[in-house]
């Protein structure tokens, strides 16, 4: 009986003979397992020189049926190689796997060197140099990220603002447990909707421990695209504000390494709009509210059944985490 | 009336006996999830500490607020939660934006003590 990681190896060895010219294949280690992928690395051997290469597949290699808010692992492979013809740093895609190959849905890609641990990022003194120029390089990014024309993209679902605060509005209702402060963020939010809706590539999911960074050249590789949609650029900028993502490094709003003036002079140099910092805060408001929503979600789980880990339970007590922070963005004075 | 150990003095030394006995000994995802474990424990602690006279405050304050005699604190905020979604209640409305701090503080002061945003306010005061 052979293993799933043995069987695995199979089916890469398989690919690295037909698609990357007769290698084997060594070091084959999982890094992580969500609900909708698993990540695998992997190095292939080739006329004595070693390539390292990162697998992602769907769970046990299935199909990969895209749940929920996630895409599938081809869309994913089709934004990532998008993403790099509008010159965004993001790891080279070198196979996507067919039904022939054996892995189940999935794509292989280039390892990108750099560190992905938020709080390395935020406190590490190999970061100390290149920190001061994150910011500006995560503008720059998202800038490239959000001009990829719309016409070019696999089908998205389309997320504007009014929908997703009725999505979480529902999830946190359903609950039924009172958190007065979400019914202050749900208030604020459905008062402040942007005028209008705007439709780009939306990353999704871009904040600190989602990017790849170098200890000198600081940003190398905008990773997990699963919950790319389009929606309101601003979005993005949001996000990676939230102080759930600053790793303790609350005063420095950009992921806990950088300033808000630094993301939007980077994003406007680059051919990004002129930012609005309203419309960023909006996002950021529901950003936090949303991870407030999902503590309480994780939470459900547990009660549930369906995960009885201490850890599942105890994460809805981190709920109040978003409370203090949405407290500090709209009742602060 | 429940005899002695107090159940605060029973979930303080199972804290206090993993974390120096029990943590000790473990490594890996055990290890993490024993931590998480003990973690949870804490909250317990704090919340034993500190919950019983935190939770008659603020049934005073949303009944005042409120202007209700209900006394079940889990109504009461059902209550506070549907007032701030129809608008009745908002923050320029006296007392709402100080209840709402001090319940959140209180909170935190239980749950996560440690959390950048608990400390900052601490700092500023505003516990």
């Amino acid at each position: 009986m052979t293993t799933p990681a043995e069987e695995l190896a199979e089916g890469l060895t398989r690919v690295a003979a037909q698609h990357f010219g007769g290698a084997t294949i060594t070091d084959l280690k999982r890094l992580s397992g969500g609900a909708s992928q698993e990540t695998w690395s992997f190095k292939t051997h080739k006329d004595g020189e070693a390539e390292a290469l990162i697998l992602r597949r769907a769970p046990g290699g299935g199909d990969g049926n895209a749940s929920g808010t996630a895409v599938g692992l081809e869309t994913e492979a089709k934004l990532i190689q998008l993403a790099a013809e509008a010159g965004v740093v993001v790891p080279t895609v070198r196979h996507v796997a067919s039904p022939s190959d054996g892995l189940g849905s999935g794509f292989i890609m280039n390892h990108v060197h750099g560190e992905t641990l938020g709080s390395k990022i935020v406190r590490s003194e190999d970061f100390a140099s290149v920190r001061p120029k994150l910011a500006r390089q995560c503008g720059e990014a998202l800038a490239k990220l959000h001009a990829v024309p719309v016409t070019s993209l696999p089908p998205l679902r389309l997320s504007p603002a009014i929908e997703e605060i009725a999505r979480y509005r529902e999830v946190y209702k359903t609950h039924g447990h009172p958190h007065p402060v979400f019914d202050l963020a749900f208030k604020w939010l459905s008062d402040n909707v942007p005028a209008d809706d705007q439709s780009t590539l939306v990353h999704g999911d871009f904040r600190n421990g989602n990017i790849m960074f170098d200890p000198k050249r600081g940003v190398s590789a905008i990773l997990d695209w699963e919950l790319a949609h389009v929606g309101d650029p601003m979005e993005d900028m949001g996000w990676i504000c939230v102080n759930s993502w600053r790793f303790g490094g609350i005063d420095k709003p950009v992921g806990g390494f950088g300033d808000r003036k630094d993301m939007f002079a980077g994003y406007e140099a680059s051919g990004g709009p002129k930012v609005d910092p309203d419309r960023v805060k909006f996002w950021e408001v529901l950003g936090t509210l949303k991870w407030g929503v999902m503590c309480t979600t994780m939470y459900e789980a547990f009660k549930t059944g369906m995960d009885r880990s201490v850890e599942r339970a105890a994460i809805g007590r981190r709920s109040s985490e978003t409370e203090i922070d949405l407290l500090y963005l709209l009742a602060a004075d | 009336m429940q005899d002695l150990p107090t159940s605060l003095e029973i979930v303080g030394v199972v804290s206090d006996f993993m974390r120096e006995q029990v943590l000790p000994e473990l490594e890996g995802r055990t290890r993490f999830h024993a931590l998480v474990a003990a973690n949870a424990l804490d909250i317990v602690r704090r919340e034993l500490e500190t919950a019983p006279e935190a939770n008659v405050m603020e049934i005073a304050r949303l009944q005042a607020l409120l202007s209700s005699k209900e006394t079940d604190l889990e109504a009461l905020n059902k209550k506070l939660s549907d007032h701030i979604e129809t608008g009745a209640l908002t923050l320029e409305t006296p007392g709402l934006k100080e209840h709402l701090w001090t319940s959140t503080l209180t909170k935190l002061s239980i749950d996560q003590p440690k959390y950048s945003a608990y400390r900052k306010a601490v700092k500023e005061n505003r516990t």
